[in-house]
């Protein structure tokens, strides 16, 4: 057997945290360090992973298989395939920055970074962390299920103790609750799939590779489709079970709210491609319409409600929604421009909103407040900080030349091919989006410092500009060299296009 | 007559008595304040008994002995080493809790209701199994009223000893139903009997619901839970611990052999009573917990869902729906001793025992306050504890039975505990001590309790990861019944 990166990439976190929970708990630049080299070498490794992926040969690769209980068929069986590779390297990316956000600033002035129990924090955040890589990169559909619950409970303490002192408690109760249910609902789903495959085929077995060929009968389908698609999708932010996510956004701190919105919804959206579309084709396309309906409306509601928006998290938050919304529809397009399109939007969406959200802890962190009309302008402050925003405003209205525009363009391609009324509907939501990214940065960039920031208000220290840096280089690579990424995911798609008998 | 295989059968029997002569003999000659180090002997003797049973006590095939009194099979020992763990887990918390651990007949008692639930998990004989029953009870009561001054174990103890001898006595009617319709006691038989037999469906469950009282009283479904919250908060925590984990077990190992041995055939009419009692139960318990403060009755009640859980597996009637009750059992004793166990070491040092007096703890002991997120995050059923792969073998039995609503109502009850188990947490890592540091308060542990504590946390994470010997030991414990 080759060598074991996925596995290693995969349980890398959890030693990390094994190790940080160890350190003493006043030792927190050590702590920091650990942390820091851990996410490198994560960041290096899914790289190496990503780069190293035979876009020709394509399928599943880096595949190991351990057996861990055979009698029900469960293994540890590991493996990416195009769909999934470019998310590993999300998570690489997600995780360094984030790491790199949290440092913190020993300046008394500024609450930046996690100051209160660093040592805590880094290890939930590298356990959820463990939780992502390991759903990303699992072909077993009970670890899958194991991973995706390891990646849920991690964000209930992260929230609730470094969060938002105002709204914490609640979002994050919130948040674990609607998560919990939602997978709950689709562990369901998974378990009937599971006995009648056996019924089926006579094996028994989690396998998801030998799943996709159980001749599931229309019926079976058409009934479980639903709840397995929908209850993996409220981590993805679907409408209407999107409520949750706004407000678990806004009241995470920094490092967790890119992880949630970067890495968390694609984790949701992905799941419920690879258990539902990939394992229930036709149920996929007996509610084709139900899941482009609702898509349709996340995409158009969650521009507009971030439109109005005076709180900038907030307003991030919601266009989140919005953009995870274009991911599912994509998806429920169920042909090959809007699988690629949805493919590239989730990681396109992962390093811009990480980005975004980065840039409106730091102001936050300074400015203490969060309203829009208190602010003004920080590019006179933190000019590096405003240039990042810019572009990631440029990827967000998907301008060319930017990974927004890579990513959305396919997407509405293949919405046309299969409804154009949804097209032309829900590109309503760029419009919007043109106009609150704009006036926002407007009028928290530009414009006079109001008074009372005058003077001590401070720029973004060297790590955060390290952060902002390796997000937008990834933003603008996508969008002047695509094939960076297209070929990719489209290996990827041109599996699931088979699923579907598309082919 | 007396064969190895009669010795094998009741090796782990014949160590723990050993260890309670040890006790008696020892326990007299020992000054007042090395008292409490009877609970080194107790855990380190079952510990021992726990590896000699082990090496020279494993079965074979299932086989009779004593004259049909005991059947020698993995189901039995399986649970007799579950409850021997439990035993000595619960030893090492009883050590420094006050006015309990410095008294050697404490640990007699515990002993000598271990021995009984032994006996429990292995009797095939209706005769044999109300013995066992009465001799895992009686030290049971004492147990759980054990602090004379105070008022509350005392009624603990009172309030136990009523209900647990109006249900036993509900039980023993319904067996002598049983010996009066069928002629014999054995359980093997029994089944062979009312195979054959015209027995009416109305009088088998009657009977049936007479005996499902004294056991549902020894699992606390509802509505036979009523003792369940007064009994574990007034009780010594230690030994309410007990109580919710070994005890609770041990009704279910019954549960399981007389109901799948003795009543297959009426298995599609019990089934669905059970089930609607599962439901009930689940709902009943988390709804229920909803409300508690203090964190004994917040537990007590959450062990009354949990009993409900686990009943999905009985309702299956599968193999797998067997091993996934037992496996379930396992995980749970080790997830809820832990939780108990905390609450052990907290009040010692503190004497408080509500939620809210847990604010601040993550500051004052990480150590603690880690354990306790892992005791949590397993009974909510989050990985990597061993509570969720229970629960997902639980909930796989009920869906491959064609029980997919009550698997929908057992997810949805799972949900409301999710709510309150982090609520908990939420004091734990969350709120400050109110007006004071954190760093002036720490919870010192003792070293029984480290060690106690230690142990069951690995032992639920391991449950929890490495679940392939756990689940085999489980199957292999339910072959046994079919």
């Amino acid at each position: 057997m080759s060598f074991p990166v996925l596995s290693i990439i995969t349980f890398t976190p959890l030693v990390a945290a094994l190790i940080i929970l160890m350190l003493p708990a006043n030792r927190k630049n050590e702590t920091r360090s650990v942390a820091l080299a851990v996410a490198t070498f994560a960041l290096i490794l899914s790289a190496w992973v990503y780069f190293s992926y035979d876009q020709a040969a394509a399928g599943y690769q880096f595949i190991e298989r351990y057996e861990w209980l055979p009698a029900l068929g469960i293994s540890l069986y590991f493996g990416v395939d195009g769909m999934s590779t470019p998310l590993v390297l999300l998570t690489g990316v997600v995780m360094f920055t984030g790491v790199l956000i949290s440092w913190g600033d020993d300046d008394k002035h500024v609450m930046a970074g996690i100051q209160d129990r660093p040592r805590e924090f880094f290890a939930f955040l590298f356990i959820l962390a463990w939780g992502v890589f390991g759903v990303f990169v699992s072909l077993d559909l009970f670890m899958l299920f194991f991973f995706y619950e390891i990646a849920v409970f991690p964000m209930y303490l992260l929230i609730a103790i470094w969060g938002w002192a105002v709204t914490r408690e609640y979002a994050a109760m919130k948040l674990t609750l609607y998560l919990f249910l939602g997978s709950v609902i689709s562990l369901v789903g998974v378990l009937a799939m599971y006995f009648v495959q056996y019924q089926n085929t006579g094996v028994l077995s989690f396998d998801m590779l030998q799943m996709e060929s159980a001749d599931f009968s229309q019926t079976f389908q058409n009934i479980w489709y639903l709840p397995v698609f929908l209850g993996f999708a409220v981590l993805g932010g679907i409408w209407p079970f999107h409520n949750w996510s706004p407000d678990g956004h806004v009241a995470a701190p920094t490092a967790v709210s890119m992880f949630h919105a970067g890495v968390l919804m694609k984790l949701g959206a992905f799941a419920a491609l690879r258990v539902g579309i990939m394992l229930l084709p036709e149920g996929a396309k007996y509610w084709q319409w139900l899941i482009m309906f609702f898509a349709g409306v996340a995409v158009v509601y969650g521009a507009y409600i971030a439109f109005v928006q005076t709180d900038f998290k907030y307003m991030v938050g919601f266009s989140s929604v919005s953009h995870m919304g274009l991911v599912v529809l994509g998806f429920s397009t169920l042909n090959r421009e809007g699988l690629i399109g949805a493919g590239l939007q989730m990681f396109s969406h992962g390093v811009m909103t990480a980005l975004f959200f980065a840039v409106v802890g730091m102001i936050y962190d300074r400015a203490h407040t969060r309203q829009i009309p208190e602010l003004g302008g920080m590019s006179k402050i933190m000019p590096f900080a405003t240039v990042g925003f810019i572009i990631g405003g440029l990827v967000s209205m998907g301008m060319p030349l930017f990974s927004g525009f890579v990513a959305e363009f396919p997407i509405f391609l293949g919405v046309w091919k299969e409804q154009w009324l949804v097209a032309v509907i829900s590109s309503i939501s760029i419009i919007i989006t043109a106009a609150y990214i704009l006036l926002n940065i407007r009028k928290v960039f530009f414009g006079k410092i109001p008074e009372k920031f005058e003077g001590h208000l401070t720029n973004i220290t060297v790590l955060d500009k390290v952060a902002i840096t390796t997000l937008c280089l990834f933003m603008v690579l996508m969008g002047l060299y695509p094939s960076f990424m297209v070929p990719m995911v489209e290996t990827g798609v041109e599996n699931i296009l088979r699923l579907l008998g598309a082919l | 007559m007396f064969t190895s295989t009669l010795f094998a059968s009741i090796l782990p029997e014949i160590l723990i008595l050993i260890i309670g002569m040890l006790i008696l003999i020892v326990e007299p000659f020992w000054k007042e304040e090395q008292r409490r180090n009877v609970g080194w002997l107790t855990a380190g003797g079952l510990l021992i008994a726990m590896v000699i049973s082990l090496l020279f006590g494993q079965p074979g095939e299932p086989t009779a002995t004593l004259g049909g009194m005991i059947r020698f099979d993995w189901l039995g020992f399986f649970f007799k080493m579950l409850f021997m763990f439990a035993g000595a887990a619960t030893a090492l918390l009883m050590m420094d809790s006050d006015r309990l651990g410095q008294r050697g007949e404490a640990y007699l008692l515990l002993l000598a209701s271990l021995l009984g639930m032994d006996l429990m998990a292995v009797s095939s004989d209706l005769i044999m199994l109300f013995l066992a029953i009465e001799t895992t009870s009686i030290p049971l009561y004492v147990l759980a009223g054990f602090l004379l001054a105070d008022d509350r174990s005392t009624e603990a103890g009172f309030k136990y000893l009523l209900f647990g001898i109006l249900t036993t006595t509900f039980m023993l009617y319904g067996f002598s139903l049983v010996f009066g319709f069928a002629g014999t006691t054995d359980l093997y038989q029994l089944a062979v009997m009312l195979r054959t037999g015209d027995l009416s469906l109305a009088s088998v469950l009657g009977i049936l619901a007479l005996i499902l009282v004294g056991i549902g009283f020894k699992v606390s479904i509802v509505p036979f839970h009523f003792w369940v919250p007064d009994v574990y908060e007034g009780s010594p925590t230690p030994i309410a611990g007990f109580l919710s984990t070994a005890s609770k077990a041990a009704g279910f190992a019954v549960l399981i052999r007389l109901f799948f041995v003795s009543f297959p055939n009426f298995a599609p009419s019990w089934t669905i009573a059970l089930a609607i009692l599962a439901a009930i139960t689940m709902t009943v318990g988390n709804l229920l917990t909803l409300p508690q403060t203090n964190i004994k009755r917040l537990l007590a009640y959450s062990s009354v869902a949990h009993a409900g859980y686990a009943m999905i597996g009985v309702v299956a009637f599968t193999q797998l729906g067997a091993a996934s009750v037992v496996f379930y059992l396992a995980a749970y004793i080790a997830t809820n001793l832990l939780a108990f166990g905390i609450a052990v070491a907290f009040s010692r040092v503190t004497g408080l025992e509500d939620v809210r007096d847990y604010a601040g703890m993550s500051r004052r002991n990480p150590l603690l306050a880690l354990m306790m997120l892992s005791a949590f995050l397993s009974l909510t059923g989050m990985p990597p504890f061993g509570g969720f792969v229970a629960k997902v073998v639980v909930f796989a039995a009920g869906v491959q039975a064609g029980y997919t609503w009550l698997v929908v109502v057992g997810i949805l009850n799972s949900v409301i505990g999710v709510y309150y188990y982090l609520n908990v947490m939420k004091y734990v890592y969350l709120y400050r001590m109110p007006n004071e540091d954190e760093e002036n308060h720490p919870v010192p542990l003792t070293r029984p309790f480290a060690i106690a504590l230690a142990v069951l946390t690995i032992g639920v994470i391991l449950i929890g990861t490495v679940f392939a010997p756990w689940f085999n030991w489980s199957d292999a414990a339910a072959l046994n019944l079919f």
